[in-house]
């Protein structure tokens, strides 16, 4: 029942101040997904083909280090947008995301909304400033956490 | 409407506030690596040591040196005095071999407080980086003890890896007493974590508070306040109703020596604690 996600996508804080046309489309390709505590989303490598805004729960994103297995590098929760590896080629996951908590999210179908950002280009630049602002966040606070602040030395 | 809070009443130890006044140390508590709780009892039989939450002592190791710590216990003088600190110098590093009995110069208490009466009826928001919860601490207790005085409560702390939280089984009981709202990151995730990873300035964004209500303060290393200011203001709450606890080298600590000049202001008798509109204009300024 796909217009039953319209309402839901409207209060995504991601889509926020997005036109009604626009959230059609992207309700679209859009379905709920559940994950359970512990599950991987997706892996390292494997092909990108979505993105998901998280309703309820957190997950990880986690780098595999060789004789330290999985280690989170940040934690993305309630509210919040994984994954854009499906925008740009070759279309493959860097990281690995593992669920920390039971998790409710909104699946978005990576091909499908590429075909409606090249079909309607207002829909494609408003994504791309969405994806950039949040990609632009990150940035800065993975620059912050690279400065080791709570160090001795700090 | 909010009721008029009692404020803890700054007491000055001595008259001449350069002389230290002999303290025992009651018990010395590891918090974490590279951390330690000092409690610490007048020896002339004076029960109370009150001060008011963002204040600071001056403590000195006899023979070593003096160094300026913040106030981590409890502001109404029912407790111990308790000072939390690292180990990063010869002073700090003296103190952490005292032991139980031993005794230590106190001149204090010194600086500005955290707002608590204009804090009343607000949300208060709560950032804290690493050792930066120390200072706040006494803020949080008498938050607590005059709960119905505030709205949302909400702490965000952030620290280096797990082991590097402070306080963390009061930090477990707070989050059990479900009128405070903890949020704990961590910069480096072991495995046994199981909670967010991520710098502190993170949360500020997930933080479930009312900007236009809300009152933050925020204490850390001076880089994540930066941030987290930037972040504060992002969510809508603006510099005259945020707080920020500076850190410099500070000597007298009654503004004579200009050790800690900090623009036009020494952090040692305008500060620590500063609304940040005040010091917008040269915070994070590298000539200051």
């Amino acid at each position: 029942m796909i217009h039953n996600l319209e309402p839901i996508i409207r209060e995504q804080p991601f889509f926020q101040g997005l036109e009604e046309r626009h959230i059609k489309l992207v309700t679209g390709c859009a379905k709920n997904v559940r994950f359970e505590a512990g599950q991987v989303i997706f892996r390292e490598g494997e092909e990108a083909d979505k993105f998901y805004l998280i309703r309820e729960g957190l997950v990880a994103v986690e780098v595999l280090v060789p004789e330290r297995g999985s280690t989170a590098v940040q934690t993305v929760c309630e509210g919040e947008m994984l994954g854009w590896s499906w925008l740009f080629p070759p279309y493959r996951w860097r990281f690995q995301a593992r669920t920390r908590q039971a998790t409710r999210a909104l699946a978005f179908d990576g091909k499908c909304l590429r075909a409606k950002c090249e079909g309607d280009h207002d829909l494609g630049y408003e994504l791309l400033k969405r994806f950039s602002r949040v990609v632009t966040d990150r940035l800065e606070a993975t620059r912050v956490q690279l400065m080791d602040l709570y160090g001795t030395n700090s | 409407m909010a009721q008029t809070l009692e404020q803890p009443v700054t007491t000055g130890l001595t008259p001449n506030p350069m002389l230290p006044e002999p303290h025992r140390i009651q018990r010395l508590r590891s918090e974490t690596d590279d951390t330690f709780t000092l409690e610490i009892e007048p020896t002339d039989g004076r029960g109370r040591f009150l001060f008011a939450p963002g204040q600071f002592n001056m403590l000195y190791v006899f023979g070593v040196g003096e160094v300026p710590i913040s106030i981590s216990g409890y502001p109404h003088g029912t407790k111990p005095l308790q000072h939390t600190t690292r180990v990063v110098g010869a002073v700090t590093r003296a103190m952490r071999r005292l032991k139980r009995g031993d005794m230590i110069g106190i001149r204090g208490p010194f600086g500005s407080q955290w707002p608590m009466e204009e804090a009343t009826g607000r949300d208060l928001v709560i950032v804290a980086g690493g050792i930066g919860l120390a200072p706040l601490r006494p803020a949080l207790y008498h938050m607590m003890a005059h709960r119905e005085s505030y709205r949302r409560i909400v702490l965000l702390y952030g620290t280096r890896t797990p082991e590097d939280i402070l306080y963390r089984r009061e930090l477990e009981r707070w989050r059990g007493k479900f009128d405070l709202e903890i949020y704990v990151t961590v910069d480096r995730a072991s495995s046994g974590w199981h909670g967010s990873v991520g710098v502190v300035t993170t949360l500020i964004s997930r933080a479930p508070f009312d900007p236009s209500n809300a009152l933050a303060l925020v204490c850390g290393p001076e880089v994540m306040m930066r941030y987290a200011v930037m972040g504060l203001h992002k969510r809508g709450v603006p510099p005259e109703r945020t707080y920020v606890s500076m850190e410099r080298n500070m000597k007298c600590a009654i503004g004579f020596c200009g050790h800690c000049q900090y623009g036009p202001a020494f952090i040692c008798k305008d500060g620590p604690v500063f609304r940040f509109d005040r010091i917008e204009s040269i915070f994070g300024k590298e000539e200051i």
